[in-house]
């Protein structure tokens, strides 16, 4: 086939949401979004991605529908340009390079061809102001937009610090604790500010403004909670303003309803608040969505709103405020502590979903599968508490038994928590089986299962490290009391110590035969069945930060990687060093189908990627500069079925993929696919995408509706229903006029039995329907066939008759006429023959 | 969307003896009666029908006890020397009694005089009953030989002269009137059919055999002696099924509850054990002041009485059933109003709309929910949340440390509300499952109320309680400590095989202990 691609390190979910508020459609039945570099558009109906959108350099920082056409969307980069897209296609129709960095964007209705952005002074930081863009009707798909006019200077970088008002009288900015208003019209700028606040200095600092869509108000949020409505701020000494205050932490967003009779408002609490007629008395909350929430959105016909939260949630509040429906994709956590682990029911990317849960990600639909409560506990959500959260996790047999570990930071000491759940197979989630409170005196660094096929569940042992120098082993027991609920549960069978070190790893052998534990610099290797220690091994100084047992025919190498940078590989059967390696390992991570380890260093500003057979001095693939940021975690996930893989060189890509989770919590992977490939995929959803909702089922009826409308065609029937719907109206009007102001029925028998008719004309194909043109082609054909049995003379030029036919759909009727009278000539002409 | 999750409430297991059916059931005894007897009892016999009378036999009499009389409704005392075995017939009318003077005696329950006296042992007679026709006895004794011997007539139907030691202990099967076992001190157990010349059946126990049994189906035999109770199959020709060794000294009895599901066993340790007869494990344990001889189970378990070496009989009467259904009923809403609308069945094309499920939260969930910290707190200090769950209230105390509010949930209360606090947290400080947060507790209200110690006299005398409960906590824990350093050294001179080259790998001693603890 084609030449070996290069491997393409591709981004497939997590990411930043919330750098722009989210954007309904006209008709509300897409969501847009900003994510990343990229536009998100979300089916409201089905919560799925339709499509994404990209094309800017850097990440999108404003994106608003483009008033005059509703199809069309302007987005604003950090790149510094302004793209106009048909976000429909997918297609971006223009771009506008303003040339310094923008952080965003508004589009105001009452504004002709021209948009609002924020952008930097001088290049790429430095000051902000509010420039308005004039978008030139230039042609060409890149236009340098030059009518730049500034309106504000210094204004604050947050897109949620500036709001238009009502018709695009005004325009308001809030910056620390100043409020500017530039009236358009009298030209004329307005400037408030705060008496510094007594108790803490800045404490009542602006944090969001929004303007009233119908009056002249404005409402403020301060980073002190309060919010504040002010009114009649055409003057300057007269202005009034009234506090509503809710709050206990910022108001991050504010947003008024269309009509705007009421204010919605949001923050750090996870709680929407709507405050009716600004008043503070019958103000209404929607608790508890989970995250902080960061922008707050409205439909255009104020049936819903959404929700942009911190952790990358999209939550839609309809007007009655109630939770309608979630949109997720990769949770973002503030730390992901348990790494990342596939589950091997669901092959889903398991880790750190909202505080306290376990999130399942489906890595094939960019969504979310479930979340499961471990902590069990109310979360308060409040800067500067520690609650507790989970951080380690572990599947065993087969994804049988999952094995939580939490903890809440303490002054004195950790509080710990060890869980083991069984899932259930009747309801289809994990069960609580076992808890274990401080299972170690100080914080679990690891913790695995003993993973052997053959066994049964009974042999299932589970293994923790703990700082406090010791690894425990845990067995199930099964309870011999017939009276108790459940049939099994886990004790520890097994605590080891080595010299009073740290235990920092435990990894089981392939067969379950070996336990190694690290215990700071030394590795130790113990029996399973036993408990005896059988050798040690030492790479010093470096402590071990990783450790790995290779699998299938490499399973007599240790693998490990310590923190001075080096990466050793230890013969089990020798007890000696087979090689190292000077790489700064961070991530070392064996491929459970296959014998390859990849691991990933960091250098400074440089995440490298190198895969490895330990039976093999020479590493099998290296990906140098495989991302700039630091690459936290990484994890292979089997494939249904092994991939064809052109290359030798990508073998180890064949039975799984390799994941990597960036600091930033973007999830990337390596794809051996080319860019059309993957594009296929998402053009399918295109298709089915115009009639929503998609789902199975109403593509199965689709396809079924479609033929049947075929069938109808051919029958003609189609096309006597067409006349009917046409002259329906005569008819209709015939019927629904009262009895007594008809004229006579002899006089109406002729009108109503003419509108019955069909007549000839119609046939022609004037009024084409996109699939009846098969039909007409058809028509055509007999139409021509049938001249040729009455003119034999026509047998010279039957190409062009046939031509005629196809040709209809296309022309116009000035044209169909011109080439009648073509025809007529032709024939007179071959007559004179 | 997310709701409110309640506060929760750890369980914790329950340290040492697991609650099991037949804990709860075998506890349901009252405290014993002790009544005084002339000499060691060697056997009791309860009687098989209502009202349930037992003999009891020491020294040289045979006393006779109601059930719940605490003085010997009738003696049989015409013995010479000591009396043995005095057993009741299967109808309850009449006794038998072995002697050290080698006569057997048969008396009439109701009368005094003895009816017949079967002579012809040379030597005492430690063990006599009936078969199950009732017309005959059989005996054994210090003579090696075991007899059996017809009432109407009074004579001596057949001996056996098998056994080589002493006989000192026997039972007739319930099934078949021909039959009975004895055991004898030649380690050995016989059964007997009485139309046979000679013995049917001979199992070797292995130490001397102080009491048989056989079940009431009559195809499990029950031997014990010495420290062990081996159970045999008759059926299988004597198979041993299995052998049980729980106690430490000499087994002295055994006895089967009334349904046959439970095993008793009495020893010279002082303990009776009882084994399910399923699983052969024991399920339960009584102890007792000193060795005991003997023990039955009157019909239907109401009564257990064990005879003691020291002459004492140890009688536990059962407690009555508890009623549970005392306790008033809740007045429930009508039939009608409960059963309205419930009996509609929908129909097909019918849309049920589902009602939303009411969730109950307790007050201080309530509370908690509207983040006011101070009236949880109230709320769980409530007597009967403080004193019959507490544990309610330390997950309350502890959730809102983890709020953050603690302190100010603490703060601002008065004299009355600290000493109920204070009482609350001494009490409960040295409880090992509240002691983690209640220490953080007591640290917030020392810190608060520091500058008001003095002022009351009642606030002040708490806090001397606390240090003193604290103070006795660390005295305790430091025991531990020393008697967990005691055992280590014990463990570590235990020298065997597989700890020999471990030594090495472990310098923990905590990692060896649970190690070597196991292997016990």
């Amino acid at each position: 086939m084609v030449a070996p691609a290069k491997l393409r390190v591709v981004r497939c979910g997590g990411g930043n949401h919330h750098g722009a508020r989210a954007v309904f459609s006209a008709d509300s039945k897409y969501l847009l979004c900003a994510s990343g570099d990229f536009v998100k558009v979300y089916s409201v109906a089905t919560e799925e991605t339709l499509r994404l959108i990209g094309g800017h350099a850097d990440r999108v920082t404003g994106i608003q529908l483009n008033p005059h056409n509703h199809m069309q969307l302007y987005s604003s980069s950090l790149d510094g340009t302004i793209k106009l897209w048909d976000f429909m296609d997918g297609i971006a129709i223009k771009t506008f390079t303003v040339g310094s960095v923008l952080v965003a964007l508004y589009a105001p209705p009452a504004f002709e061809d021209s948009v609002f952005v924020v952008a930097a002074k001088n290049g790429n930081r430095g000051p902000f102001q509010l420039i308005s863009v004039k978008l030139t009707k230039a042609a060409g798909q890149v236009v340098e937009a030059k009518e730049l006019s500034v309106i504000l200077s210094g204004v604050d970088s947050s897109p949620k610090c500036i709001a238009f008002g009502r018709e695009g009288e005004y325009v308001v900015s809030v910056k620390q604790s100043d409020l500017n208003i530039y009236f358009f019209r009298k030209k004329l700028a307005q400037r408030f500010s705060l008496r510094p606040s007594k108790v803490i200095e800045g404490s009542n600092q602006f944090s969001c403004v929004a303007c009233h869509p119908t009056e002249d108000c404005i409402a403020t949020g301060h980073s002190n909670g309060k919010i504040r409505i002010w009114r009649n701020f055409h003057h300057k000494k007269e202005y009034t303003y009234s506090t509503l205050h809710w709050h206990h932490d910022t108001v991050r967003d504010l947003a008024y309803s269309v009509e705007g009779t009421y204010l919605l408002s949001g923050g750090i609490e996870a709680v929407l608040v709507v405050w009716p007629n600004e008043s503070d008395r019958q103000k209404d909350f929607l608790p508890r969505l989970g995250s902080p929430i960061e922008h707050i959105s409205m439909a255009a016909d104020g049936s819903q709103c959404c929700t942009l939260h911190t952790d990358n949630r999209i939550t839609l509040i309809d007007s009655n405020l109630r939770f309608s429906k979630s949109i997720q994709g990769l949770i973002k956590s503030p730390n992901i502590k348990t790494g990342l682990v596939v589950d091997p029911r669901t092959k889903a990317l398991v880790l750190n979903g909202e505080p306290g849960h376990l999130q399942f990600y489906c890595l094939q639909t960019d969504q979310q599968l479930f979340s499961l409560d471990i902590v069990q506990r109310e979360y308060i959500h409040q800067a500067g508490l520690h609650q507790a959260d989970l951080v380690k996790v572990a599947f065993g047999a087969q994804g049988r038994w999952l094995a939580t570990v939490e903890e809440r930071e303490e002054v004195t000491d950790p509080e710990l928590q060890l869980k083991l759940w069984f899932f259930n197979e009747e309801t289809q989630s994990f069960k609580l089986n076992t808890r274990i409170n401080t299972p170690h005196e100080d914080h679990i660094t690891d913790m695995c299962f003993r993973e052997v096929e053959e066994l049964e569940d009974d042999s299932l042992i589970l293994v923790t490290t703990g700082k406090d120098r010791v690894f425990k082993v845990w067995l199930m027991v099964e309870d011999t009391d017939p009276e108790a609920q459940q049939r099994v549960s886990w004790s520890c069978d097994f605590v080891g110590s080595y010299h009073n070190y740290q235990a920092t790893n435990c990894c089981f052998s392939e067969d379950g035969s070996l336990l190694a534990v690290s215990f700071e610099e030394t590795v130790t290797v113990w029996d399973s069945v036993t408990w005896d220690l059988k050798c040690t091994f030492c790479y010093p100084p470096g402590k071990i930060r990783n450790m790995c047992f290779g699998r299938l025919t490499c399973s007599k190498y240790l693998i490990g990687s310590t923190d001075c940078g080096f990466l050793c590989c230890w013969n089990l059967l020798s007890c000696a060093l087979e090689w190292s390696a000077h790489i700064n390992v961070l991530i070392l991570q064996p491929d459970p189908l296959s014998e390859y380890i990849a691991a990933v260093s960091w250098l400074p500003e440089e995440s490298s990627l190198f895969v490895f057979k330990p039976n093999e001095t020479q590493p099998v693939y290296i990906q140098r500069n495989l991302c700039r940021l630091k690459i936290q975690l990484a994890a292979f996930v089997p494939r249904d079925e092994p991939e064809m893989v052109s290359s030798e060189k990508y073998l180890w890509l064949r039975r799984s993929q390799l994941f990597f989770l960036t600091e930033t919590q973007e999830l990337i992977t390596l794809s051996t696919k080319s860019l059309e490939e993957r594009l296929t995929l998402s053009s399918k959803q295109l298709a089915v995408e115009e009639s929503l909702p998609v789902t199975p089922f109403s593509l199965l009826l689709g396809k079924h509706r479609h033929h049947q409308s075929q069938e109808d065609t051919d029958l003609g029937k189609r096309v006597v229903q067409k006349q009917h719907e046409q002259e329906s109206p005569a008819v209709k009007e015939l019927l629904h006029t009262p009895a007594h102001v008809l004229p006579s029925a002899s006089f109406l028998c002729t009108i109503f039995i003419n509108s019955l008719l069909i007549s000839k004309e119609n046939k022609s194909a004037e009024e084409v329907v996109a699939d009846e043109v098969e039909m007409e082609n058809e028509q055509a054909e007999d139409d021509s066939e049938e001249e040729r049995d009455v003119a034999e003379m026509e047998q010279d030029d039957p190409s062009p008759v046939e031509s005629l036919g196809e040709l209809p759909c296309k022309l116009s009727k000035s044209q169909e006429r011109e080439l009648r009278k073509i025809r007529k000539m032709d024939y007179s002409w071959i007559a004179a023959f | 969307m997310a709701t409110y999750k309640p506060v929760v409430v750890q369980g914790f297991p329950k340290l040492g003896e697991r609650i099991t059916q037949d804990t709860v059931y075998w506890r349901g005894y009252k405290t014993p009666v002790q009544i005084k007897e002339f000499g060691a009892v060697n056997k009791i016999d309860f009687s098989p029908v209502s009202p349930y009378n037992y003999a009891v036999t020491a020294s040289s009499r045979i006393h006779i006890y109601g059930r719940y009389s605490q003085e010997p409704i009738k003696t049989f005392s015409r013995f010479k020397d000591a009396a043995y075995c005095a057993t009741y017939r299967d109808d309850g009318n009449l006794l038998v009694a072995g002697s050290e003077e080698g006569s057997i005696r048969l008396f009439d329950v109701s009368g005094r005089a003895p009816l017949r006296q079967f002579d012809g042992h040379t030597k005492p007679v430690h063990v006599v009953g009936f078969l199950s026709d009732m017309y005959r006895i059989f005996s054994a004794g210090d003579d090696y030989a075991s007899s059996l011997w017809d009432i109407p007539s009074g004579t001596e139907i057949i001996s056996y002269n098998e056994h080589t030691d002493y006989v000192r202990c026997g039972c007739p099967s319930k099934v078949n009137a021909d039959v009975f076992i004895t055991g004898s001190y030649d380690h050995t157990v016989k059964l007997f059919d009485t139309r046979m010349k000679n013995s049917v059946m001979t199992i070797e126990h292995g130490q001397p055999v102080e009491s048989v049994l056989l079940f009431p189906s009559g195809g499990l035999l029950v031997s014990a002696g010495g420290r062990y109770v081996k159970v045999w199959d008759v059926l299988k020709g004597g198979q041993l099924l299995v052998s049980l060794k729980n106690h430490h000294k000499t087994v002295t009895c055994l006895c089967l509850n009334s349904s046959g599901q439970r095993l008793l066993s009495g020893s010279l340790d002082r303990h009776v054990k009882i084994y399910s007869t399923t699983s052969y494990k024991v399920v339960h344990s009584f102890n007792y002041a000193t060795s005991i001889l003997s023990l039955a189970l009157s019909p239907e378990d109401e009564t257990i009485v064990v005879g003691m070496t020291n002459g004492v009989l140890n009688v536990k009467h059962r407690k009555p059933e508890v009623r549970k259904e005392k306790s008033v009923k809740k007045r429930q809403p009508a039939y009608r109003t409960y059963v309205k609308g419930r009996t509609y069945m929908p129909k097909q094309e019918d849309f049920c709309v589902s009602k939303p499920v009411k969730r109950v939260l307790r007050k201080y969930d309530k509370l908690l929910k509207s983040f006011q910290s101070s009236k949880a707190l109230d709320a769980v200090l409530e007597p009967p949340i403080r004193l019959y769950t507490p544990e309610v209230t330390v997950a309350v105390m502890q959730e809102l440390h983890r709020r953050g509010t603690l302190r100010s949930a603490l703060a601002g209360r008065d004299e009355k509300q600290i000493n109920l606090l204070l009482t609350f947290v001494a009490r409960r400080v040295i409880d090992p499952r509240f002691t983690s947060t209640l220490v953080t507790v007591a640290d917030i209200i020392t810190d608060i109320y520091q500058p008001v110690v003095g002022q009351s006299a009642v606030v002040d005398r708490q806090f001397l309680k606390l240090q003193k409960a604290i103070g006795k906590e660390i005295d305790y824990q430091e025991e531990l400590l020393e008697v967990l350093g005691m055992m280590d050294t014990l463990f570590a001179t235990f020298t065997r095989k597989r700890a020999a080259y471990l030594e090495e790998s472990k310098s923990n001693g905590l990692g060896e202990t649970i190690e070597t603890s196991m292997n016990n």
